[in-house]
């Protein structure tokens, strides 16, 4: 580290360590990686643009997090020096800053999107790998199998959620893929809406149970249990309850001695040989200072929109369009999830105060919906903040005015929502490309982003919206609404996509090992090798992916390089 | 002494021993204030519980334009000031003058016009941040509004 941080400048290389492995990314899937090649010996160096933060960060501030960012991003990016170019319906392009709406922001800090989650921990189902097979060719879409199956990720699966930690009961979920271990933690004590919601299922013929959830109910992995306080998504756990990369795999990284964390590293290009192999990045260290770092293999785990910007900034004599991208597919099949689903008002308060708030989920309607394409796991949503209910009022109650505070101070306590990712038909056009005009702080040019939402993506939205409303009425909802989705690419949190994983190299970016097809030392092993996204929060599939990934890694590793 | 209370003592003391303007903003004039707050009186109005007025929301975004919200200084001075030209060339009066139910006909009228509509609906927004929002922030004062939904703070916990 000392080397590397030093004075001089390392632009030849001079001084600094050639290290096995580079990854660029500590999130989800960057922090597995680096925890499973440096117990396996190697040696890593894990760049991270952001900070890293500690429960002492939670700051409880309901306008300045991850979910409502309103007064700026609690775990970044900052708005000063990361912006992105998002192109609207009508082909108009602005600068959008980090914090605001159309940027697709997901946090830059050690542990990624896993500090601060509401951490809902799914495993796709068969059929969310198997989408085309399943389904047939759905028209505008590049709706496709992906080359691995859940039989593939299984053991991963079971790897994530016993090492990161998940608590939960699934077994109630006759729609579940088969599993070998039952999950490590039992599910939190069920809150108000749970016990509401729950018969209510049952009555309607479903299946309700408890969600699997990447958060310690009870004391695990040397942490002790959520509190049940009701900043949860959006926020740092407070008491470190919330299972994330940053407080269970990346200190296993750097307890072996193999791993230097360097975090506000900010990655500007991958560097290539007159072979086209990789040969390392250059970076921006927390100084501004450029630096060089030579590895014997580069991982990008950066998140579906950065991973591509990185791969398509990284040009050079033979790769001219970016890394990966000889058949233009880096950037393509932008995806994340629309959630819809309905709110209710119940005939009495029903407000108990008892966090994260979600706590029951169907899976009734992930898959076998006449007529679609795939559908889309229901759960009851996280507590609603004061501020965050403002934006869910119905739509004939008016915006503002003793109206609008007469629905606030009437109903408040006693609403509940149930919603849903819906499963996305991905589009060719949905993509990221990197702004040929507007720079980053660094002079990095900025992600570019643009693209519509796939019609029977918004028809799946409704049908499951539908089932939530039909749910909350079973409930005894004396007064629904409906939450709906509209045009417009996704991306967000769920950000997925970006850098397909596939057999033809014609028709993908990586393959089913996440190795890029031409280039045999460069990995993406994040949200963007996803072909589809499937109806659930993704993360656990990208936690699992990571160790799949990592373990085909460490199993072809020849001390200096990848066979 | 709780938090407002110092914030406002501190001002006090700093505007004396600056000898500057005694006005208590960060951002706004004593008239752009004093519009800001019979508008956002009828966004979030007072009735058994406090309105925006009481509960500080002005003094939330008189906050906000000297930090986060600094490039919508310019947006806040246009678009107080197009309040007071509508209300001027309406009434002769300047908006704050006007009794309560010409105010609310003028914002009906505002909030629909092309021109002034964008700058409303963001008012409306930041209303509601500071209304609803954590008190930390200048508005919220004396956490009226959670009181109002009853959502304890500090929580309570062991309830279940």
């Amino acid at each position: 580290m000392e080397d590397a941080r030093g004075g001089v400048t390392a632009l030849a290389g001079a001084g600094v360590k050639r290290v096995n492995a580079v990854v660029v990314g500590a999130g989800a899937g960057g922090g597995i990686v680096a925890k499973e090649l440096a117990e396996a010996g190697l040696s890593v160096v894990l760049l991270e643009r952001g900070k890293w933060y500690s429960a002492f960060d939670c700051r409880k501030d309901d306008l300045r997090n991850q979910r409502t960012s309103v007064l700026g991003n609690a775990f970044g990016p900052d708005d000063e020096r990361n912006p992105r170019v998002a192109v609207d319906l009508k082909g108009r392009a602005r600068v959008v800053r980090a914090s605001g709406p159309g940027y697709s922001n997901n946090a830059a800090c050690v542990g990624g999107g896993t500090l601060s989650y509401g951490a809902m921990a799914w495993r796709y189902m068969e059929r969310d790998f198997r989408m085309r097979s399943t389904y047939g060719p759905v028209a505008g879409s590049t709706l496709e199998d992906w080359p691995i199956s859940y039989d593939d990720l299984e053991p991963y699966y079971e790897k994530a959620e016993w090492e990161i930690g998940v608590s939960g009961d699934d077994s109630g979920n006759v729609f579940r893929a088969p599993r070998r271990k039952p999950l490590p933690m039992p599910p939190l004590a069920p809150n108000r809406e749970f016990e509401i919601l729950q018969p209510a299922a049952k009555r309607l013929g479903l299946h309700p149970f408890h969600i699997p959830m990447l958060r310690n109910s009870v004391p695990y992995g040397g942490r002790g249990p959520c509190m049940r306080c009701r900043w949860c998504v959006g926020f740092a756990c407070e008491v470190n309850a919330k299972c994330g990369t940053q407080n269970t795999v990346i200190p296993k990284a750097l307890a072996t001695g193999n791993c230097d964390l360097r975090t506000e590293c900010m990655t500007r290009q991958i560097l290539t040989d007159e072979r086209g192999r990789a040969t390392g990045v250059e970076y921006f260290d927390a100084h501004d200072r450029l630096q060089h770092q030579d590895a014997d293999l580069v991982v990008v785990s950066s998140a579906a929109v950065e991973s591509a910007r990185l791969l398509l900034n990284s040009k050079s004599p033979l790769f001219p369009n970016g890394l990966g991208n000889r058949y233009d597919w880096v950037g393509r099949n932008f995806q994340g999830h629309s959630y819809t689903g309905a709110f209710g008002i119940m005939p009495e308060d029903i407000y108990d105060d008892l966090g994260p708030g979600a706590s029951i989920a169907i899976c009734d309607y992930n898959h076998g919906n006449p007529g679609l394409a795939g559908g889309a796991m229901l759960a009851n949503e996280f507590i609603r903040l004061p501020y965050q209910f403002v934006g869910m009022l119905p739509p004939d109650v008016p915006r503002w005015g003793q109206a609008h505070k007469n629905f606030m101070r009437s109903f408040y306590r006693r609403a509940i929502a149930v919603q849903g990712p819906t499963q996305e038909m991905p589009m060719f056009s949905a993509r990221v490309e990197v702004d040929p005009a507007v720079p980053d702080y660094w002079g990095i040019p900025v992600a570019r982003l643009s693209g519509d939402k796939h019609p029977h993506t918004i028809e799946i939205g409704a049908f499951a919206a539908a089932k939530a409303e039909a749910w909350l009425k079973e409930a005894g909802a004396v007064r629904t609404w409906k939450k709906l989705a509209g045009p417009g690419f996704t991306g967000g949190q769920h950000q997925a996509g970006t850098c397909r994983m596939g057999d033809d190299p014609k028709t993908s970016v990586v393959n089913r090992y996440c190795q890029v097809h031409e280039i045999d030392n460069l990995f993406v092993i994040d949200g963007s090798v996803h072909v589809t996204n499937g109806g659930f929060n993704p993360v656990l599939t990208i936690m699992a992916n990571a160790y799949r990934a990592s373990d085909h890694l460490v199993k072809g590793w020849k001390g200096t390089r990848y066979r | 002494m709780d938090r407002r209370k110092f914030i406002v003592a501190g001002l006090a003391g700093s505007a004396v021993s600056c000898a500057r303007s005694k006005s208590p903003w960060r951002f706004f004039s004593m008239t752009e204030a004093r519009t800001l707050e019979a508008v956002c009186a009828h966004i979030i109005p007072r009735d058994q519980d406090p309105g925006a007025v009481e509960a500080g929301v002005v003094v939330f975004i008189d906050r906000q334009l000297t930090c986060f919200y600094k490039p919508l200084q310019k947006a806040y001075r246009q678009g107080i000031a197009a309040i007071d030209r509508e209300s001027a060339n309406a009434t002769g009066r300047a908006f704050a003058d006007l009794p309560a139910a010409s105010q609310l006909d003028l914002l009906r009228r505002i909030e629909l016009h092309p021109e002034t509509k964008p700058f409303f609906d963001m008012l409306v927004a930041h209303a509601m941040q500071g209304f609803y929002g954590d008190p930390r922030h200048g508005g919220n004062h004396e956490r009226a509004s959670w009181k109002m939904l009853g959502v304890a703070s500090p929580p309570l916990r062991g309830r279940a």
